[in-house]
């Protein structure tokens, strides 16, 4: 490893310590079971999976943050700042120019006192370990969309169903779409729906999912082709929420705007003028922030609030340099009922080298 | 040196193969005993037959160590990453014909399309306390499409064999595999989900980007392709 990347990220992480972080570690084989029930299938994509008889199915770690909201979730003092300075692995399928082993420098804090405060002091750390660097930082909150779904006039059903894919657009396009009314119900299921006996040519019955599971879904389509869609106006809203992207004043005066005809997102819209406030107050410049109601939606899954990333500034297609964000829903995931509001950024040292002209 | 040429080493593919180049002039042939896998090329000069599992071509023309192969595109697909800047498909050969897809029990007479799966997928997580399993030997394709579709709360099972029987001995929910007549899936009560192919298959003539080939090389396979007509 190039020596001016260890170099910088011990800089990184003494900066960390000096703002309160205790330095852990974390083991880099971890049971893949507890990535896989978070992330899904498509975590086999990006980390590496080995496996012995014994413990079975391991993951060379693909990020600090589970392993650090474990530990802390078992044995942590609150509230906490902790920071690391590690490896992680990052298996690539598409592009060989990616580094699939690098070094992650990581600052989270665990504190139920004031989340504005929190979301601002890991920003304004992370700015300014990256002050020299050719970056430019945007901003998002994905709260802000679940705020809006939480407040369709619609059933609860189709709420959760389109809160389960807040991370993957395409779908969450379709199923609005659907609920809307805006696309046809395929012929198949208009059929089902219609059918008086619909397990007429189902045949024998084989694997694990019974025929009453199946007919619970079908008195599912059954109510639901019955509901009213939701109206154009709301569906053109939440449109319009996504497509806000905009300094952080002029986003917050939109958002602001919206709210008056969304009044579900005047709390999530509140806390982000909030933590605006934080941010100025520990001189980040949010006059020229730039937010994205949308960022951070495709690849950052389990972030559930605000969200960041640094990117380079003339560099497009390299990752970003620094991201981060709120993921109370986490804790809450991996605390066997317990939850604590966290939130946590890295940075990657060889990448700012990178930038600095210095890689080897 | 020479031309090294890669042919499935057994059963249809491999005669298939032998007579496509036969049409063409070119005659492949294995020599020796019946289980001995040497093979001959006449015709040409300076072409090797090298006789493998068609599951193995594709490594071997990503590595270099064959100039030329004859497999399933589905292989190379599931089985090389960004494999067409590593194989360029030199001639789809008509043959092999196979449909990577994706289906589910007949019974499950909720389930039309990926955004059924979709919709089962989650209500089975959440009833039987694990992901929804397709058993599969592409986990790369099926991953890729899944993921395309936004399909959620499912896991892959590796089947590398009597993957249509995995639903009913209740080790896998769904499948996904290739079919040419779709005739073992009805007979194992499984249905192709109306969107759910994810692969349209068949035997290609691949060329090795990354294979060295010097100016000997270079003529020879320059005369091959062009008695082939490619």
């Amino acid at each position: 490893m190039n020596p001016k990347v260890i170099t910088t990220a011990a800089g990184i992480e003494t900066l960390f310590q000096q703002a309160g972080a205790a330095t852990v570690q974390a083991a880099i084989l971890q049971p893949a079971e507890t990535l896989l029930d978070l992330y899904g299938e498509d975590i086999r994509a990006r980390a590496y999976v080995t496996s012995d008889p014994l413990r079975g199915e391991q993951m060379l770690r693909p990020d600090f943050t589970v392993p650090v909201v474990q530990m802390h979730m078992e044995q942590g003092a609150e509230p906490a700042r902790y920071t690391y300075n590690g490896v992680v692995f990052r298996r690539q399928e598409d592009d060989a120019t990616r580094a699939n082993e690098y070094l992650q420098v990581g600052y989270e804090v665990f504190d139920r006192s004031n989340p504005a405060e929190t979301d601002a002091e890991v920003f304004a750390l992370i700015q300014n370990a990256l002050v020299d660097a050719p970056v430019r930082a945007t901003v998002g909150d994905i709260g802000i969309l679940m705020a809006a779904v939480d407040g369709l006039n619609t059933s609860e059903r189709r709420k959760s169903a389109l809160r389960r894919h807040i991370w993957r657009p395409t779908r969450f396009r379709a199923l609005l779409d659907r609920f809307a009314g805006r696309v046809e119900t395929p012929a198949a299921r208009q059929a089902l729906i219609a059918s008086d006996d619909p397990m007429a040519q189902a045949g024998p019955q084989i694997g694990l999912r019974s025929a009453a599971e199946v007919a619970e879904r079908i008195d599912v389509l059954k109510s639901d082709a019955s509901l009213p869609p939701i109206s154009a106006v709301e569906v053109d809203l939440i449109e319009a929420i996504l497509q806000v992207r905009e300094t952080c004043p002029n986003a917050l005066a939109q958002l602001r705007d919206i709210a008056v005809d969304v009044p579900s997102i005047t709390g999530a819209v509140t806390r982000l003028g909030e933590r605006f406030e934080a941010l100025d107050a520990r001189g980040v410049e949010t006059s020229t922030l730039m937010f994205e109601t949308s960022y951070g939606r495709t690849s950052m899954e389990y972030y559930d609030g605000f969200v960041f990333g640094f990117h380079a500034t003339d560099h497009a297609g390299l990752s970003p340099i620094a991201s981060g964000g709120r993921y109370d829903a986490l804790t809450q995931r991996l605390g066997k009922g317990d939850a604590i509001p966290a939130v946590g950024g890295v940075i990657r040292p060889d990448l700012l080298i990178q930038l600095a002209g210095g890689a080897s | 040196m020479t031309i090294k040429l890669g042919v499935p080493s057994k059963g249809r593919l491999m005669e298939k193969t032998f007579d496509w180049f036969g049409a063409r002039g070119v005659t492949l042939a294995r020599t020796g005993s019946d289980r001995e896998y040497a093979g001959a090329v006449d015709g040409v000069t300076g072409v090797e037959l090298v006789l493998l599992s068609a599951g193995e071509i594709p490594r071997e023309l990503a590595a270099g160590r064959i100039h030329l192969g004859v497999t399933g595109i589905d292989l190379i697909r599931e089985k090389l990453a960004a494999w067409d800047q590593r194989v360029e498909v030199m001639a789809e050969l008509g043959f092999g014909f196979a449909d990577l897809i994706l289906a589910v029990p007949n019974c499950w007479v909720d389930v039309d399309t990926l955004d059924d799966l979709d919709a089962a997928a989650a209500a089975f997580r959440a009833r039987h306390g694990f992901r929804l399993r397709i058993a599969t030997k592409y986990h790369r394709l099926v991953r890729e499409f899944l993921k395309q579709a936004g399909v959620a709360d499912y896991q892959i099972v590796d089947s590398q064999g009597a993957t249509e029987g995995t639903v009913k001995n209740e080790t896998a929910e769904a499948i996904a595999d290739i079919t040419s007549s779709g005739e073992t899936l009805r007979a194992n009560h499984l249905k192709i989900l109306s969107d759910g192919l994810i692969l349209k298959s068949q035997a290609c003539l691949l060329r090795a980007r990354g294979a060295d080939v010097s100016a000997d090389e270079g003529r020879d396979l320059a005369d091959l392709l062009d008695k082939l007509g490619l």
